[in-house]
């Protein structure tokens, strides 16, 4: 089974690589951009293949290491 | 002779410099590869200082949390004894826990390698007893990841308490944007002021032929 963690910053929580990349947009006359967020995301290959445990595990890993919590969301997508 | 123990990640560059600060104070110092599980005893402070520890994979200090030798870092200042991060260190303390916060990338994505005043916000705790309310000392920074952040709740916990060491600012101690931080904080403690975090490199600036020597007193707080 393969979990897919995606890492953002938190919603109100100035995202200045998101903003520089938004500013870019702008300049090479792109429109229609409101806002852009920039995360990052982890692949993980796991020996797992009950959905349950391996959330739950995930989850552990996203809790404990992959997002730092107070500064960041994330969303973890079973595949 | 006070007992120093500097601790070394892969990546770190900064524990010989503050080795060679240390000792320049009359202390003896220890630097501690990471894969230690225990620290040396009676040692009176823990540095861990500045560099790139796991190379900021991940985040900024997030793989050195798990480094061996820190759950007997956590014990140590759990206990009481004193810590101090610097830069790096500074972001390593927080994604532990033992520092409240977090630190972003700088607002305008450089790396910020400069002098820079700072203002002295708080002297109520060891490592700023010998500098003055409001003082402004001139202190190198270097770094990429140093935008403070945290929430409106805790921040004032940390104002309420005291908990605010430096903001950057210009000569007159006016508070000033140079990586986007949270009211400009440059450094903060935990609440029982045992444990410190800040960007800028004290032990950088100890000889007036390297630019300032404003270091010293900071330092010295630590090991009176």
């Amino acid at each position: 089974m393969t979990a897919i963690v995606n890492i953002f910053l938190k919603e109100g929580v100035l995202d200045p690589q998101g903003k520089a990349i938004h500013h870019a947009l702008d300049a090479m006359e792109f429109e229609g951009v409101e806002d852009v967020r920039m995360g990052k995301q982890l692949v993980l290959k796991l020996t797992s293949d009950n959905k349950e445990d391996a959330l739950k595990e995930v989850t552990k890993m996203a809790e404990e290491i992959l997002a730092n919590t107070v500064i960041e969301d994330y969303t973890i997508e079973l595949l | 002779m006070k007992q120093i123990a500097i601790l070394q990640f892969p990546g770190t560059n900064c524990d010989l410099d503050t080795k060679y600060a240390f000792e320049k104070l009359g202390c003896t110092t220890s630097v501690i590869w990471h894969k230690e599980e225990q620290l040396p005893a009676n040692i009176d402070l823990i540095v861990v200082p500045g560099g790139f520890s796991y190379g900021d994979y991940l985040r900024s200090g997030a793989i050195a949390q798990f480094s061996p030798i820190m759950k007997s870092v956590i014990k140590f200042a759990n206990e009481g004894g004193k810590v101090l991060g610097i830069c790096n260190g500074f972001q390593i303390l927080t994604e532990i826990g033992l520092l409240p916060g977090a630190l972003k990338r700088n607002i305008g994505l450089h790396f910020i390698s400069k002098f820079q005043k700072l203002k002295v916000v708080n002297n109520s705790n060891s490592f700023l007893q010998k500098c003055t309310k409001n003082e402004v000392l001139n202190i190198p920074i270097a770094h990429a990841d140093g935008n403070y952040y945290i929430d409106e709740e805790k921040f004032r916990v940390l104002e309420e308490n005291e908990q605010i060491l430096l903001r950057y600012s210009n000569a007159q101690g006016e508070p000033i944007v140079v990586n986007g931080s949270v009211t400009s904080i440059a450094g903060v403690c935990n609440q029982n002021k045992n444990v410190f975090g800040l960007m800028p490199h004290p032990e950088r600036a100890l000889e007036d032929i390297l630019g300032s020597t404003d270091g010293i007193k900071m330092l010295k707080g630590l090991i009176a």
